[in-house]
């Protein structure tokens, strides 16, 4: 069987077990499309966070940056990861006892204004769609590579894919099916790691053969990969090389993001009990950790592979020749990745070998003159494409492939889905049974979900042509707008009742329109290319680049909220005693609809 | 003690814990992964330095540790207050 049966084989049956379930399981009263009754596990919960939290970014991306940078993008690991400390410490089991379906609907009630509510949506959408987009470029690549088209045509047609999934259920039918694809996106992570960490280190735990012995020159696997790649001119893999005010802000956005993303938020809500947040706050880290532990692993190991593979005869040899790459059977992950159009290779000294260096580093300058080598030839290596063309890369066998396609798109296709319904709630459940149409009927508040969700689609993929970075890149953009403009208003909520109505609205639009200003002037307006002011390589404010800049947002929102509620009238007595009710566990019954 | 006194106690114990567990989240990922990191550079991890595997793997797992941590002594809390669910 050729490998594209195996991958349409793989993806064609996970896909047929996410509908089924889905199907089984359909959403039948609106609370239950928004919160599934109620009666999830924390452990179940837990998985299925993990599932709705784990997206193309962590699953497609975020290897592929840590490969290619090294120690610098940490960030991601520890950012995604240390954002379930706050949440479950700051947020999750008061908002449970709070008793509500979303987050706007908390902040509205807490904050006793509509338009602190309407505030509150407007956040929410914007992050989410944001958010939206770096997931439908992770699903373009999977898809591209899979039906071997142009990552474009994938994009397209994943688009389809994802709308038709997310219209089936509510959350009931997400709750499951994430669980199911929970399962199968760290199969599909863990199974690669484990035969490349044997290949490498002989130890079958990809977290431990990182800082194991390579077998094959008998030196620690990082102490190796550094050599070999200061060999190629390029920045020492477990060095630090940028800004250490840069590399901090950027993990405290990616941290306070976290805990402010309404899709996670949101499945806090759907414990039976307060105590029950808490846990489920710890299972979710637990199996998310299970993907960032191996993560690491993922990207020093294929970066080793890859400069292997290109320099066969070892960093002072042969370059790989170009007909070496069209006949050998190793090569032939890169002849299949051409066809998206994301890797590129080009013979420029007509030598008939591919040198693969830094063409900017002095030193291999001068030994590419005394080479006749005429720059760089690997023209062309997107970040994205790291994971799944791992297996591929490490020559293992087909059935891996196509596990790992399948992983992906099921890591894409169950955050998309998270993501539509956050997406989908706040349109018709806060904005329009909230505050325009109050007396719709339930049948009508589902369609009007369904309508948002198509429109939230719609927008991604014309902004998604243009993304302002590799998909994990884009992510942190979302990130930095949640941590801008939700957690400190939530966070103030909880823990402060001196924060009134008008210093929280203050506060959320002063945070999101500051971060929105500074990601626009970096990436362009609205991501149009070319209207950006400023590059990330030399940003406005010293060494703050636009992904960093949400915990400066968040400073600013917790800032402005303070003096505006310094100055205006006091919270009132009731809003005071419903705050010291969110903070005491006892007396939480089910979620009652609010409007 | 009234409930409203048990209340504010059991609030304040709350917040106290709160603090200390993230003065260790700070700590380990902040601190000896990226400030503190030269600091450590002497301790020797699998070809690398400490600073590094806190970065990667370490804070995770002290991450993992301080909410199993806290959800368990909260619920202690909780009853030791009288305000756990009935």
């Amino acid at each position: 069987m050729d490998q594209f049966t195996l991958n349409l084989l793989f993806v064609g049956a996970s896909f047929a077990l996410y509908i089924g379930i889905a199907v089984w399981a359909r959403a039948g009263s609106t609370a239950e499309f928004y919160a599934a009754g109620r009666g999830v596990h924390p452990v179940t919960n837990g998985m299925a966070t993990a599932a709705d939290w784990m997206s193309a970014a962590s699953f497609i991306s975020m290897a592929g940056l840590i490969a290619f940078t090294g120690y610098d993008n940490s960030s991601f690991l520890m950012g995604w990861t240390g954002g379930y400390v706050l949440l479950a410490l700051l947020l999750a089991p008061y908002l449970r006892k709070f008793g509500k379906f979303t987050v706007s609907e908390f902040i509205g009630d807490r904050f006793y204004s509509k338009s602190a509510r309407m505030v509150a949506v407007i956040c929410l959408l914007v992050a989410s769609i944001t958010y939206v987009i770096g997931q439908m470029q992770g699903v373009g690549i999977a898809f591209g590579r899979f039906l071997e088209i142009d990552a474009f045509w994938g994009l397209l047609i994943g688009s389809c894919v994802v709308f038709a999934y997310a219209v089936f259920g509510g959350m009931k039918g997400v709750t499951y099916t994430q669980v199911a694809q929970y399962c199968v996106l760290i199969t599909a992570y863990t199974i690669p790691a484990v035969f490349i960490s044997l290949q490498l280190t002989g130890n079958p735990i990809p977290a431990l053969g990182l800082f194991g012995e390579h077998t094959a020159s008998g030196e620690p696997l990082l102490a190796k990969l550094d050599q070999i790649v200061t060999d190629l001119g390029f920045a020492e893999y477990t060095a630090a090389h940028g800004s250490t005010i840069n590399m901090v802000l950027f993990t405290l956005s990616l941290m306070i993001g976290t805990a402010g993303l309404p899709h996670v938020i949101m499945r806090f809500f759907t414990v039976p009990k307060v105590s029950d947040a808490r846990w489920s706050a710890g299972w979710t880290l637990v199996f998310i950790a299970l993907l960032y532990l191996t993560a690491p692993a993922v990207g020093a190991m294929a970066r080793l592979n890859i400069s292997e593979l290109m320099w066969p005869n070892g960093t002072d040899g042969e370059a790989v020749s170009v007909q070496q790459i069209e006949t050998d059977p190793e090569y032939a992950w890169m002849e299949t990745w051409q066809k998206t159009g994301l890797l590129g290779w080009e013979d420029k000294n007509g030598d008939g070998k591919i040198q693969y260096y830094n063409d900017a580093n002095a030193d291999l300058q001068a030994k590419a003159e005394a080479n006749g080598w005429a720059g760089n030839e690997l023209t062309n290596f997107n970040r994205d494409i790291l994971v799944l063309a791992n297996p591929e890369i490490a020559s293992l066998p087909g059935w891996v492939i196509g596990l790992v396609a399948a992983g992906g798109l099921a890591a894409a296709l169950s955050t998309a889905a998270g993501l539509l319904l956050a997406i989908s709630s706040a349109v018709s459940h806060d904005l329009l049974k909230g505050q325009l149409t109050p007396n719709m009927s339930e049948k009508s508040e589902l369609l009007a979900a369904r309508i948002s969700m198509a429109a939230a689609i719609v927008v991604a993929v014309i902004l998604g042509l243009n993304p302002p970075g590799f998909a994990a890149q884009t992510v942190a953009l979302a990130f930095g707008l949640a941590a801008a403009s939700i957690f400190p208003a939530l966070m103030m909520g909880i823990f402060s009742t001196r924060i009134n109505n008008y210093g929280a609205v203050a506060g959320m639009l002063a945070g999101l329109v500051v971060t929105l200003l500074y990601i626009f002037l970096h990436k362009g307006w609205f991501f149009i290319p070319d209207t950006n002011s400023f590059t990330d390589a030399d940003p406005l404010l010293g060494p703050i680049k636009s992904t960093s800049f949400g915990a400066i947002g968040a400073a600013v929102n917790f800032l402005v909220a303070y003096v505006v509620a310094g100055m205006t009238k006091e919270t009132p007595q009731e809003i005071k005693d419903l705050v010291q009710s969110v903070r005491i566990p006892r007396g939480s019954g089910a979620a009652v609809e609010g409007h | 003690m009234s409930q409203d006194d048990e209340n504010n106690a059991y609030w304040s114990a709350n917040v106290r814990l709160i603090m200390i567990n993230l003065a260790i989240w700070a700590l380990v990922s902040f601190g000896f992964g990226i400030v503190l990191r030269p600091l450590l550079s002497g301790i020797s991890v699998g070809g690398t330095d400490l600073g590094f595997w806190f970065a990667q793997q370490g804070s995770i797992l002290v991450f993992l540790a301080l909410i199993f941590f806290y959800a368990w002594r909260m619920n202690k809390l909780d009853q030791e207050h009288g305000v756990d669910e009935e």
